[in-house]
């Protein structure tokens, strides 16, 4: 193993963010996330969610403690490095609404590739190109039926829509994948059948995954459990 | 890449990108044809006499005697003797002279007695002779020859009779009856005044007027045509007359000398420049035009800023999602800058392509209606640089949107608000 590969997913230290001169939203005195860990961040709204995970994904610049992912720091590279960084090792999931309706399923699912040639080529490596890699992804979440008819992406259900946007994230095997409630559109059964699929894919891209939710009855899924509230220190100092 | 997806997003929202298409295409249009109308109108208005180097008449001003003499439009103060006619047409500088004779009218349209040089030397356009359509120049005394429009709009044929009605309004009740007039021939449309005027002989002018006096016929005298025929038929005066000098550079010469003509008051003018004051008159309406249909592509413009702010809100959660696979704010801002650009472009497109369609469509029947000649023509300098304006402003209005979008980005980053 080289030294690199032993450092953290996320590594976070004395990290505050506030919009000018107003009271912090975020402080957190250290947080860690391990190559590989599977975390479940239970944060309710309000809590600074929105503001950690734009941090973490390169949107908001880091002003003041650090923020390194994989050893790189992360938080002081230019906006321009960090979206290249975010294409490059990050894979995000959202809540809903996840696809552009006007590219095919397939498309949709190749859409980091085209951003990134990094992830482009680790599609190619393992599959032959993105397509047969998308192909396979989809398979494996249980599209099969979709691939068939490939019906405009707006005619999915929630759930396949969902699953059609954990494709996306995974394809190309990006390091660390951030998921902002993702399930939360999802009634209990395609729930549970999401998170397996999301998580074993995962774990076998030996991805890091940070699952932001409310729901604490998700927990059990996860190795660690950390609660937001607890770590963000805002307002205390 | 960028640009496959922005093509694909906007294809995607075809319905209303048409809608913005079409606003756009109709506001150029609007803007090219008002501004082809112009040139056409002014191009047109320069082009009602050419190859004439002086016109002569009474002296009262150069505008009035431009418009009576040329345009057909406003009485003549006084006529010129014939004799001054003779002096001046026999000039060694002089190459031809066209007299003209005017009082009369035919159902509203102007009757100008005139000569054979009429159909030889009066040139219009770029220096083109009069053609006829149908029939021959006059020949006998009560021939006379309409302009395309007078024919068109009378429905006269060769052969027919037309009876001049005293004086130039169109209720006039003294007509000349006793001395119709048959018609020898037609012109081609010209697109200038000489379409709305009949043409005949001075000697026929002086006929219909020998047992006439000041403006009434002379009681108890009855000359018929017939008589007339025997008579001598030497006009005694007429309105005015155009000149072709044999070397142009004499013409200020010869301008000077008429104007200080010693017989009468005369007063000869150039008509090149008189037109160019005319027109300096004009022109106010012109440029109110061209105002208004500036006014028209800002509407337009502004549809297409309306519409790109409306669909942003529903576009949010596109660009969060571009923005997540790595596209940075740089590239979100290109994205609606370059659909703003390309709506812009195509709706310039397609608002060029209906004009042309539109000119093509109707220019047989401008020209026969409103004697307007539209040419359809390559865009002109003023054209391009009409559209580059356009494209400009487009581009000036779309980067609204696209700033806001930008700002969106910026302040959305991976939590779209839904």
């Amino acid at each position: 193993m080289t030294d690199t590969e032993l450092k953290p997913a996320i590594l976070i230290k004395q990290l505050t963010f506030a919009w000018k001169r107003q009271t912090p939203l975020l402080s957190i005195n250290h947080f860690i996330l391990a190559r590989g860990e599977q975390l479940f961040l239970q944060g309710p709204s309000g809590s600074g969610k929105s503001t950690l995970l734009n941090l973490i994904g390169g949107v908001l610049p880091v002003k003041s403690g650090e923020l390194t992912l994989h050893g790189s720091n992360f938080g002081k590279l230019s906006q321009r490095r960090r979206d290249q960084f975010r294409a490059d090792h990050i894979g995000v999931l959202f809540q809903q609404f996840n696809l552009l309706p006007y590219l095919s399923l397939i498309d949709n699912v190749i859409l980091p590739c085209r951003f990134s040639s990094k992830r482009a080529a680790a599609a190619t490596q393992r599959s032959g190109s993105p397509e047969k890699e998308a192909h396979r992804l989809l398979q494996r979440l249980q599209l099969q039926e979709m691939l068939k008819d490939s019906p405009p992406v707006a005619e999915l259900s929630i759930g396949q829509q969902q699953r059609v946007a954990a494709a996306r994230a995974l394809i190309g095997a990006p390091e660390l994948i951030i998921a902002d409630e993702p399930t939360s559109a999802l009634d209990a059964d395609t729930r549970d059948n999401f998170l397996d699929l999301l998580l074993s894919e995962n774990r076998e891209n030996n991805s890091s995954l940070l699952f932001v939710s409310h729901d604490q009855s998700l927990s059990h899924h996860f190795d660690r459990v950390v609660s937001l509230n607890e770590i963000n220190q805002r307002g205390a100092a | 890449m960028i640009l496959r997806l922005a093509l694909l997003s906007l294809w995607n929202r075809r319905g209303t990108a048409l809608l913005t298409l079409i606003t756009i295409a109709i506001s150029v249009t609007l803007l090219l044809g008002v501004e082809k109308l112009r040139q056409d109108a002014r191009d047109g208005f320069f082009s009602t006499i050419s190859g004439t180097d002086l016109v002569v008449g009474a002296r009262s001003g150069s505008l009035p005697l431009l418009l009576y003499s040329v345009f057909n439009i406003g009485n003549p103060v006084s006529n010129i003797r014939w004799s001054s006619y003779q002096q001046i047409a026999e000039s060694d500088m002089v190459d031809w002279t066209i007299p003209l004779t005017l009082g009369d009218s035919h159902r509203g349209f102007r009757v100008v007695g005139t000569s054979d040089e009429y159909f030889t030397h009066f040139r219009y356009g770029r220096q083109q002779n009069l053609s006829f359509a149908s029939g021959t120049p006059f020949d006998d005394l009560y021939d006379v020859v309409l302009g395309a429009e007078v024919a068109r709009a009378l429905g006269y044929q060769l052969g027919d009779k037309v009876v001049v009605n005293h004086g130039l309004g169109r209720a006039s009740f003294s007509a000349h009856e006793d001395k119709p007039f048959q018609v020898s021939g037609i012109l081609e449309p010209t697109g200038t005044p000489v379409d709305r005027v009949l043409l005949v002989s001075l000697q026929g002018y002086e006929a219909m007027h020998l047992d006439w006096r000041a403006g009434v016929r002379i009681p108890g005298m009855q000359i018929t045509a017939d008589q007339a025929r025997e008579r001598d038929l030497t006009p005694r005066e007429i309105t005015a007359f155009m000149v072709g000098m044999k070397s142009r550079i004499n013409t200020f010469h010869l301008q000077r000398s008429i104007n200080n003509f010693r017989a009468e008051p005369l007063q000869a003018i150039l008509p090149g420049v008189a037109l160019q004051e005319l027109w300096q008159v004009l022109s106010i309406a012109e440029r109110t035009l061209l105002a208004v249909s500036a006014c028209v592509v800002f509407a337009g413009l502004t549809g297409m800023l309306a519409l790109l702010l409306a669909s942003l809100n529903e576009r949010r959660r596109e660009l969060a999602v571009l923005r997540a696979v790595g596209a940075g704010p740089g590239r979100i801002l290109f994205l609606l800058l370059f659909e703003a650009m390309l709506l812009t472009l195509l709706g310039s497109l397609l608002g060029v392509l209906l004009l042309y369609t539109l000119i093509a469509g109707t220019q047989n029947w401008l020209a026969l209606e409103y004697g307007l000649f539209l040419s359809l023509e390559w865009p002109g300098k003023t054209q391009w640089l009409l559209l580059g304006a356009i494209q400009i402003a487009g581009i000036v209005a779309g980067s609204i949107p696209a700033w806001r979008a930008y700002r969106y980005t910026l302040a959305d980053g991976l939590t779209p608000r839904t």
